[in-house]
């Protein structure tokens, strides 16, 4: 009976995969597109690249490489450890205390519980536009410009974050496994680091990619706290390559520096992409 | 309400865990209530210090009269109501929040479509899609890029003389088709940025939910002779209904607060006449010259109706109640 | 996941880095702020040994580093930092402004901060900058040899100057000469300069330029500062009210005329297109471009093979030595840079020997052309060049310097405002579309209204 169903599949089965590569191809090219179109023009030079569009490569890979490693005020390699230290540490504290947040209220029926609940998700419905200013007014009188606390700390209270954790929680995480756990005798932050958290790898995975890109890709919120040389990250030393001065400004290097900022993001996320399934792979309590 | 009950949907609610019944819950409940407090304290914390200020700030903002010009203060001189009946009086306020809508709608629409497809197809064994991997990486790819610079990119590609425009020459097309000066156009191009920058991302979201689905239950639907489309119905959609509520919460969120690629690609200003001028570009229009006042009426408003359209879509689109919670199974 | 944790336990220790890196440099300011917040007017030793210059790009950096700090004349034991930020989303202002406002309570002061000619009325207008004369120390001798409208831009309501630069920048209308030949006949600028002398004649030459195929200009917005640098009166009078100067209307109708007739390309600034436009395939007769525009983005926009890759700068690359320069209808500058001295700063005799160094000292900003090619903003420097055998090769032999020299003391800024920023975006950006043909002339003004009102709240339209 199995063999006779699967039979009958077999040609509808056919037709969606061949349905699913179409659709795939098309998105892929949608994609990639872009990537091409970036790479293409960081091999180009400034003028060239004035001159409108190409889709062939040009010969000014090297000349824009030596150009943006000798720009003594473009600290490219510091600027990368800069953007890779806020978006990791933006990423972890983002994962860890909204899972641990969500956990929270997903699984103690504590007073306030609906309160704190509508609470966050009313935070997550301010526009961040509007209190970036007074955000930095606030920074400054704490002491905290030029440091990359206001980058990171703030991320503990990740609203969108801790609102998809709880909504994982739901579908995902059999409150059961906690009483397992107190029955054996574990604390709740034990239980907490040792059972849930691993349980919700594939969520904290997800999260921890997306925290990661929109912190590496942030500019408004550093160009105003950073000042120090040291500590600028990516996406101000493109700001700086594009305002640069008449004689300097060079969209090649701009579009170089642009691509040079994805590939550790693109590595990042590569990492944590095959994570997500092998995560899943090795099993929660259902497998 | 979120976490008290464990509501599953039937289909899920096999024996492994039969014991989710309220009682139960209330006398464990008890005597681990208190333990809650110490989970959230730190978000609530960090929420405190850094977001509760500017946040209290911007709705008594909203009240004053309170901008620079250049470096010399005006106000802050208490208006009341003022601020929100400029906004009103203007009339333009329904236009852009129009336009908003509109463009996410172009986005949004085959963003789901898309994503529930590309999401059932990855994790559906008996599809087994080569190159599944390289596919899976290829959607999220543009999500990397900062908005800013795709932006700048899509600028380059439909321009009056991009590579676009010269494909449709060369297909004999009389003279360049200028997606700029055009509101369809422009707004189109919006949407379909938005769309690739987060096509890939929902799909990931809504791949990890449904791998969070125990897979004897697919198993069992195949053994029943469930089509592919059956399971998806009767299976898959019920189980990540939170985070198809995630999904269109967050986007809809996203959307009203829609910004960057816009403001880049028509240069702030929501050209062709302001059809694709945004909420918040037209909030940062009143940021030039930190306007507190008009920009903070301008927050409020997007609050309220974020707030207002999230309740209306997680009531709606939350996991119907069974009676007396499954529990009855 | 091994590696799972692997990566945690690197991001746990990551994160241990930047709290004690967090604790260091809570100390720095903690330490300093101490003697800052006793309020007493003594200098505060660690600020007063620190030149601390705010900036959005590097140029003035470079001139700084090259034509000072190389050249002996920073004292010994200055430490020199530069805060540079980009103008992004009006980035560079509102962290300039926040530190202004902050300035009395810093530990750490600014002493210099540089602003651009659109906006520079924000801050010459404020309490925030030093009187270049009074505060700072520069005399009228000092000063007499910069071209006054660089000195007119930087006054404040009340007669004094509050800011200088060390270059001007002088525009002029570069033309094809093989175009030139093709339409007028001639290519000699003096020729030239007769056939475009006023904006009915520039017109007219458009029409045969279309006649014969050309395009008169690339794009809207190219001939926009040879009539917003001539208005009349300023954009808002004392009342805070909006004034369109006639000659806007009169830039917004021939540019229409333009566009409908097509004599325009409907490029914009800096778009691809209208870089295109300068280079081998364009068609277009010619461009506005100042000084820094003409040897550096018109140069290399009109190789056909760009320096980077091999090609060279000379007669046969592309149209190098196919453009010269006239001056134009109007009398216009764009662009340049100002010096401000910062009120509060405690290095104000070293803000005095950079002012004079670097926009006063003949010597120097005439070695500074040489190096450079920049335009100085030096009236005997630049009239010398300008008598010189200088020759351009690119410009097919012209002396362009002197071109410069004579239009720069015509250029009137009387007029401008500290709306001017403002002013020029929205009604660019508005009239675009009438342009494009999407609105009418009078929903184009209602919106430009609308718009520049968001931005300066306390503007009125004029009833």
């Amino acid at each position: 009976m199995k063999d006779n169903a699967a039979r009958e599949n077999l040609g509808v089965l056919r037709l969606r995969r061949g349905i699913a590569y179409l659709v795939l191809l098309f998105l892929t090219f949608l994609s990639l597109f872009a990537f091409y179109i970036l790479f293409i023009n960081a091999t180009r030079s400034h003028p060239d690249i004035q001159k409108g569009f190409s889709f062939f490569p040009g010969a000014s890979l090297g000349a824009n490489f030596t150009n943006l490693m000798h720009n003594a005020n473009l600290p490219v390699l510091s600027g990368l450890m800069n953007s890779l230290l806020v978006a990791s540490l933006s990423a972890v504290f983002a994962t860890y205390f909204s899972t641990m947040t969500a956990f929270g209220i997903h699984a103690y029926r504590f007073r306030l519980n609906q309160a704190a609940f509508s609470c966050i998700l009313m935070v997550m419905m301010v526009p961040t536009q509007v209190t970036a200013l007074g955000f930095v007014r606030l920074m400054a009188s704490m002491g905290f410009k030029d440091s990359f606390i206001p980058l990171t700390v703030p991320a503990i209270a990740s609203p969108v974050v801790f609102f998809f954790m709880i909504q994982y929680m739901k579908s995902s995480l059999p409150l059961e496994v906690i009483e397992a756990a107190r029955i054996d005798g574990a604390g709740e932050f034990y239980a907490f680091n040792r059972i849930v958290l691993p349980m919700m790898k594939p969520a904290i995975a997800v999260q921890a990619i997306f925290t990661f890109v929109s912190s590496w890709n942030n500019y408004f919120l550093p160009a105003l706290i950073l000042d120090s040389k040291k500590k600028l990250t990516m996406p101000i030393l493109i700001a700086q390559l594009r305002s640069a001065d008449f004689m300097k400004f060079d969209m090649g290097q701009v579009y170089l520096l642009i691509a040079l900022a994805i590939f550790p993001v693109v590595i990042v996320y590569l990492c944590l992409s095959k994570f997500i399934v092998r995560g899943v792979a090795l099993g929660s309590v259902k497998g | 309400m979120p976490g008290t009950t464990l509501t599953k949907p039937e289909a899920s609610s096999s024996q492994q865990y039969p014991a989710s019944n309220g009682a139960n819950k209330k006398t464990k409940g008890v005597s681990y209530s208190k333990w809650g407090y110490f989970f959230i304290a730190p978000f609530f914390l960090a929420f405190a210090v850094f977001s509760l200020v500017p946040l209290i700030s911007t709705f008594y903002n909203s009240f004053f009269e309170n901008y620079w010009v250049g470096l010399t203060q005006v106000g802050p001189r208490f208006v009341g109501l003022q601020n929100y009946s400029t906004l009103f009086s203007d009339g333009d306020l329904a236009a852009y929040a129009g336009n908003t809508a509109i463009i996410w709608l172009m986005g949004f629409l085959p963003q789901i479509i898309f994503s529930l497809l590309l999401a059932v197809w990855f994790t559906d064994l008996r599809l087994h899609l080569r190159a599944a991997g390289f596919f899976k990486t290829v959607i999220y790819l543009p999500n990397l890029i900062m908005a800013a610079a795709f932006s700048m990119l899509f600028f380059t590609l439909f321009s009056d003389s991009g590579p676009v425009n010269s494909i449709l020459l060369s297909m004999g097309m009389e003279s360049p088709y200028r997606f700029l000066a055009n509101v369809w156009s422009t707004r189109g191009l919006v949407a379909l940025m938005n769309f690739l920058m987060w096509y890939g991302n929902t799909t990931i979201l809504l791949m990890a939910a449904i791998l969070g689905i125990d897979t004897a239950l697919f198993e069992a639907a195949e053994i029943d002779g469930a089509t592919a489309f059956e399971s998806f119905r009767k299976i898959t959609l019920p189980l990540i209904r939170p985070i198809l509520v995630y999904v269109l919460i967050t986007s809809l969120i996203g959307g009203i607060q829609m910004f960057d690629v816009p403001q880049i690609l028509t240069n702030g200003n929501g050209n062709p006449n302001r059809t694709s001028l945004t909420l918040v570009m037209y909030l940062n229009k009143h940021l030039f010259s930190e306007n507190v006042g008009m920009a903070g009426a301008v927050s409020v408003l997007l609050f309220v109706v974020s707030a207002v359209l999230s309740v209306i879509v997680y009531f709606s689109i939350r996991e119907k109640k069974q009676p007396k919670g499954g529990a009855g199974k | 996941m091994k590696s799972f944790q692997k990566a945690t336990a690197a991001l746990l220790a990551s994160l241990m880095l930047v709290s004690s890196a967090g604790c260091g440099s809570n100390t720095t300011p903690a330490s300093s702020a101490a003697p800052a917040g006793s309020s007493a007017p003594a200098a505060n030793t660690d600020s007063a040994k620190t030149l601390r210059i705010y900036g959005w790009n590097t140029e003035f950096q470079d001139r700084f580093n090259t034509y000072f700090k190389d050249a002996g004349k920073l004292p010994e034991g200055i430490n020199v930092e530069w805060v540079i930020t980009p103008n992004e989303n009006n980035a560079y202002q509102n962290k300039l402004d926040a530190d202004l406002k902050a300035q009395d309570s810093a530990a750490d002061k600014i002493d210099i901060f540089l602003i651009e000619a659109d906006y520079a009325l924000k801050y010459v207008d404020s309490d925030y900058t030093l009187d270049v004369k009074g505060d700072v120390g520069l005399t009228d001798d000092d000063l007499k040899d910069q071209y006054q409208y660089t000195k007119d831009i930087a006054t404040d309501s009340n007669g004094k100057l509050k800011a200088v630069s060390w270059q001007a920048t002088p525009g002029l209308f570069a033309y094809r000469r093989s175009i030139a030949k093709d339409i007028l006949g001639s290519d000699d600028p003096a020729k030239v300069q007769q056939a475009l002398s006023d904006w009915d004649k520039f017109n007219a030459v458009a029409k045969t330029a279309a006649d014969k195929g050309y395009k008169m200009l690339s794009g809207y917005d190219d001939s926009y500062r040879t009539f917003a640098n001539n208005i009349t009166s300023p954009w808002v009078d004392a009342n805070d009210t909006i004034h369109i100067d006639p000659i806007m209307m009169k830039w917004v109708d021939q540019t229409k005329e333009f566009t409908d007739k097509n004599y325009n390309n409907k490029t914009s600034l800096w778009a691809p297109e209208w870089g295109a436009d300068q280079g081998p395939n364009g068609k277009v007769f010619g461009f506005f471009y100042s000084t820094w525009g003409i040897n550096f983005t018109l140069l290399g926009n009109s190789l056909a093979t760009p320096v980077a890759e091999g090609g060279k700068a000379e007669v046969g690359n592309g149209v190098y030595g196919d453009y010269a320069v006239c001056q134009g209808p109007a009398n216009y500058y764009w662009g340049g840079s100002w010096i401000c001295g910062a009120k509060g700063s405690d290095n104000v005799d070293l803000v005095r020997d950079v002012m004079k160094t670097l926009t006063c000292d003949a010597a120097t900003m005439k070695k500074i052309t040489e190096d450079t090619e920049d335009f100085t903003n030096n009236q005997t420097a630049m009239g010398e060049l300008a008598k010189s055998d200088y020759k351009s090769a690119f410009l097919g032999g012209q002396n362009h310097i002197a071109l410069f020299a004579e239009a720069a003391p015509k250029i009137n800024m009387k007029n401008i405002s500290k709306y001017d920023q403002g002013m020029t975006e929205e009604f660019q950006k508005a009239f675009k579309d009438y342009f494009d043909g999407n609105v009418t002339k009078d929903q184009a003004l209602d919106n430009f209204y609308k718009a520049i009102i968001e931005k300066y709240p306390n503007l009125k339209r004029a009833s």
